[in-house]
């Protein structure tokens, strides 16, 4: 592939382009984020920023060739002779299966020393949980203050905190203090999902799943169902507050004399189904749904 | 049957209807079926998105909706992408390797035709009083499992897995069958570093569909058991594992996403040469490449189940050897990219469709590679980042693929040729809807939101009318397709025998080729892709461009 002088200068100020575009678009990726709202959320941010502003190098590397040739090496109408002899160079494929290994290596170790830090402040034990182990937070640095008992089931979320024997459908967090979840699922496969926590795990039932993080910023946040749950899966959420510790202590102490019991999320829409195409396929296991839903157990 | 029979291609449409034994014959029947499921599989995207144009549920039941997305899911995998490119390369692997037919012949109509009774079954279960399946492709229990107390023995689910079954026990006969092909009736001279890329991405597909296809079949009819017999094996209330049926199933369906891409590379690999005029950059590495993803996309299962119920080890383990697919990746994009660099392009249809195929698959290599890296993957695990990513795979890379194809091959099949302006204006709206459609799906999914929902937050709203309104134009965009390819069909100019000057036994023989494909077996004497030849650096005056 012979570069000539001029066309090298051209090369050169296009790839000192793409690099600055790429560097400035991985800035520009945190704002493309949910609001951090937890310690691990930074650290995933800035794996992300990484991430987007390497993908840039290469996309817009991989386009501007591309762009190059198609505007400028174009055949004459009815030429077939060759473009170029040139069937292979050793050293190119070299160096492009030897670059690429080494920055996906270096991704993937990037990455383990990230999750590694979220394991430090707990992210998920499912390690153990999975495998029928108990989580062994004796080894872990600091230890974990607060455990919230997360049920879940079709179709309700509950929330008990079990130093205060309350049960809540809201979920409320005292800010920068570190939290345990210990969650259940009682039916199918359910997921515990908060975007501006960046923290998933799926709950299988018959295992308790233990998530460990640190809220940092104080607001109200939407818990999502990140595991397809059946009928009425896209309302399985509910609202976490993320509270200062004189709030959140205040709220314990209402809810614990005046409690809320959980709600049945799919009630409204199963009592009065919107006439809608297909309404027919839920006529016949809407009642039974309600009959389990209606008398939603209170945690054993 | 009479000589002429042998000698000469099908003369009448009503050979396409018939237990015919000729690849080339049953080539077409799998691609016209499977592109007709292909409308069905776009119809059903279309109500989803139709759906999904505004927050609320205003549309369809929620019941209707989980329906939708589990069926547009099924057709578009196993009824669409993966036998359209088993009809594809029946059509081309015997002529690319100078071969007459097919090792079995028999087996390969039995194969085919199991596919539209599959999907018959599949599509009728959307008539039973309850209606289809409605969790998700991955059919993921116990939420598959759970029938209300009116289901009975034949209930969308069932009927899914019977035709999942069977349509895998197609897969493994036409795998048997271009395997054994591919390896012991090339034509002297053909060796193994001289086959087509194509011909490459086409044993190493089946290759892998022969290796791991039994374990989704063993999963599903497990799940058959739990879901009509009582069985327990995933049932986690009776000591069963759900987390098994998990592993069994991405086990399959990962290595699978392979199997439908790598023949799509394949068309990249054998298309891009032939519009600029040059060999194949770096044959040999892409050829190896292709044939590494057999053991390595045997190990990257588990990072579909990252958010799932594995161990930290596990995970960090799987994301070592899922960054890993990036290389042979690499190769084949950089190879494509230093074929077209220094080149003499010709801008048909065909290379349009590659080409922009091509840019479009570095996106969602890019992504794929974001999804890798555990801490970010579990932010936007299960989200439509996830869904925007496959979807530059299975459409803006392997549709893009097909198309192009179809306007490479299409004189070499019907004998006559496509319409030009007809594929060029099929070319922008695909490109333009296909990225209108997807890319928002990528920011949706950062943001936060949910693959599988049927209403969402009001945030969520401007993103997702830009993709449905995208949706709708990718609707649109195939009628421009089926004109051209109907018209032609019967009103196109006629071909020539090598109309784009290419390399490759399929151009050495008649368009459409006879009955036997060759009139004298061919010996092969060069490697692919010489473009210096002087029998391709021809002018032609005649040509387009």
């Amino acid at each position: 592939m012979i570069v000539k002088l001029g066309e090298a200068i051209v090369l050169a100020i296009g790839a000192a382009a793409i690099i600055f575009i790429s560097y400035w678009l991985g800035q520009q990726s945190y704002s493309w984020m949910p609001p951090e709202a937890t310690l691990e959320a930074q650290k995933v941010d800035g794996l992300f920023s990484f991430l987007v502003m390497l993908g840039s190098i290469i996309f817009l590397g991989v386009l501007g060739t591309i762009l190059h040739s198609l505007i400028f090496c174009r055949a004459k109408k009815g030429d077939f002779s060759e473009g170029h002899p040139v069937r292979s160079d050793t050293l190119l494929e070299i160096l492009w299966t030897g670059i690429p290994t080494v920055l996906v290596l270096w991704i993937a170790i990037q990455s383990i020393h990230i999750y590694a830090l979220l394991d430090i402040q707990g992210v998920p034990e499912v390690a153990h949980a999975a495998m029928g182990m108990k989580a062994a937070y004796a080894a872990a640095p600091a230890p974990p203050v607060k455990t919230v008992e997360v049920t879940v089931q079709q179709w309700a979320w509950i929330f008990h905190y079990p130093e205060q024997d309350v049960t809540s459908a809201e979920l409320h967090l005292p800010v920068n203090q570190r939290v345990r979840l210990a969650m259940r699922s009682k039916d199918v496969l359910h997921g515990f999902y908060i975007p501006a926590f960046r923290l998933k795990q799926d709950i299988v039932p018959g295992t308790e799943f233990d998530l460990v993080f640190s809220p940092t910023l104080e607001g109200k946040y939407r818990l999502q169902d990140s595991q397809l749950s059946g009928t009425y899966f896209s309302l399985m959420q509910a609202d976490v507050f993320v509270e200062s510790p004189q709030a959140y202590q205040q709220w314990l102490d209402n809810a614990a004399q005046n409690p809320t019991p959980p709600v049945d999320l799919s009630v409204a829409e199963a009592a009065q189904p919107p006439q809608l195409l297909g309404r027919r396929w839920g006529e016949n296991h809407s009642p039974n749904h309600l009959q389990t839903a209606h008398s939603l157990p209170l945690l054993p | 049957m009479t000589d002429s029979a042998l000698l000469h291609p099908p003369q009448s449409w009503r050979q396409y209807f018939s237990f015919s034994t000729d690849h080339k014959v049953i080539g077409v029947q799998y691609m016209v079926t499977s592109f007709t499921f292909f409308l069905i599989g776009g119809l059903l995207a279309m109500l989803i998105r139709a759906e999904l144009l505004t927050p609320q549920l205003n549309l369809v039941s929620r019941e209707l909706y989980n329906g939708l997305f589990t069926m547009h899911g099924t057709v578009m995998i196993f009824l669409w992408t993966i036998p359209t490119f088993v009809g594809l390369g029946n059509y081309l692997v015997p002529l690319m390797i100078g071969a007459k037919d097919m090792a079995f012949p028999v087996l390969n109509a039995i194969a085919f035709w199991i596919l539209p009774v599959a999907g018959t079954l599949l599509l009728s279960s959307f008539f039973l009083p309850e209606g289809s399946a409605k969790s998700g492709w991955w059919s993921y229990p116990p939420l598959s499992t759970q029938l209300s107390s009116t289901q009975g023995l034949v209930n969308g689910q069932s009927l899914w897995i019977l035709a999942m079954v069977m349509i895998g026990i197609s897969s493994i006969m036409a795998a048997v069958n271009f395997v054994t092909t591919i390896f012991w009736m090339r034509s002297p001279g053909m060796t193994l570093f001289r086959m087509p890329i194509f011909v490459w991405t086409t044993l190493s597909a089946q290759l892998m569909q022969l290796i791991f296809l039994p374990s989704l079949t063993g999963a599903l009819l497990l799940l058959l058991f739990d879901l009509d017999f009582g069985t327990h094996f995933f049932q986690p209330a009776e000591g069963g594992t759900p987390v098994l049926y998990q592993h069994l199933f991405w086990f399959y369906s990962h290595p699978a996403v392979y199997i439908w891409a790598l023949p799509a590379w394949g068309v990249f690999s054998e298309v891009i040469p032939a519009f600029t005029r040059n060999p194949l950059f770096g044959y040999r590495s892409v050829a190896i490449a292709t044939f590494s993803f057999v053991p390595i996309t045997g190990v990257v299962w588990v990072h579909h189940m990252f958010a799932g119920a594995t161990p930290g080890w596990m995970r960090t383990l799987f994301m070592f050897t899922t960054e890993l697919v990036a290389v042979p990746t690499g190769i084949k994009v950089f190879a494509w990219t230093a074929t077209i660099w220094k080149s003499k392009i010709h801008l048909d249809s065909a290379f349009l469709f590659a080409v922009g195929g091509v840019v479009m698959f570095v996106l969602a290599g890019i992504t794929g590679v974001m999804l890798g890296a555990l801490p970010f993957d579990l932010h936007v695990n299960n989200t439509y980042f996830i869904v925007g990513h496959f979807h530059y795979v299975v459409f803006n890379t392997i549709v893009m693929a097909y198309f192009a194809a179809i306007y490479y091959w299409f004189p070499k099949i019907t004998g006559r040729m496509c319409s030009e302006g007809w594929g060029k204006l099929h070319f922008g709206l695909t490109f333009l809807g296909a990225t209108l459609n997807f890319f928002p799906m990528f920011p949706l999914g950062l943001q936060g939101m949910l693959r599988r929902v049927s209403s969402y937050d009001p945030q969520y709203a401007d993103w997702n009318m830009v993709s449905s309104l995208g949706a709708f134009l990718l609707g649109v965009s195939t009628l421009p397709f089926l004109v051209n390819v109907i018209v032609s069909c019967f009103e196109g100019p006629i071909a020539k025998d090598n109309p784009w000057h290419a390399t490759g036994l399929e151009w050495q023989t008649s368009s459409p080729p006879p009955k036997e494909n060759f009139d004298s077996i061919p010996t092969v004497t060069e490697p692919p892709y010489s473009y210096g030849d002087a029998r391709y650096c021809v002018q032609d005056p005649t040509s387009r461009y």
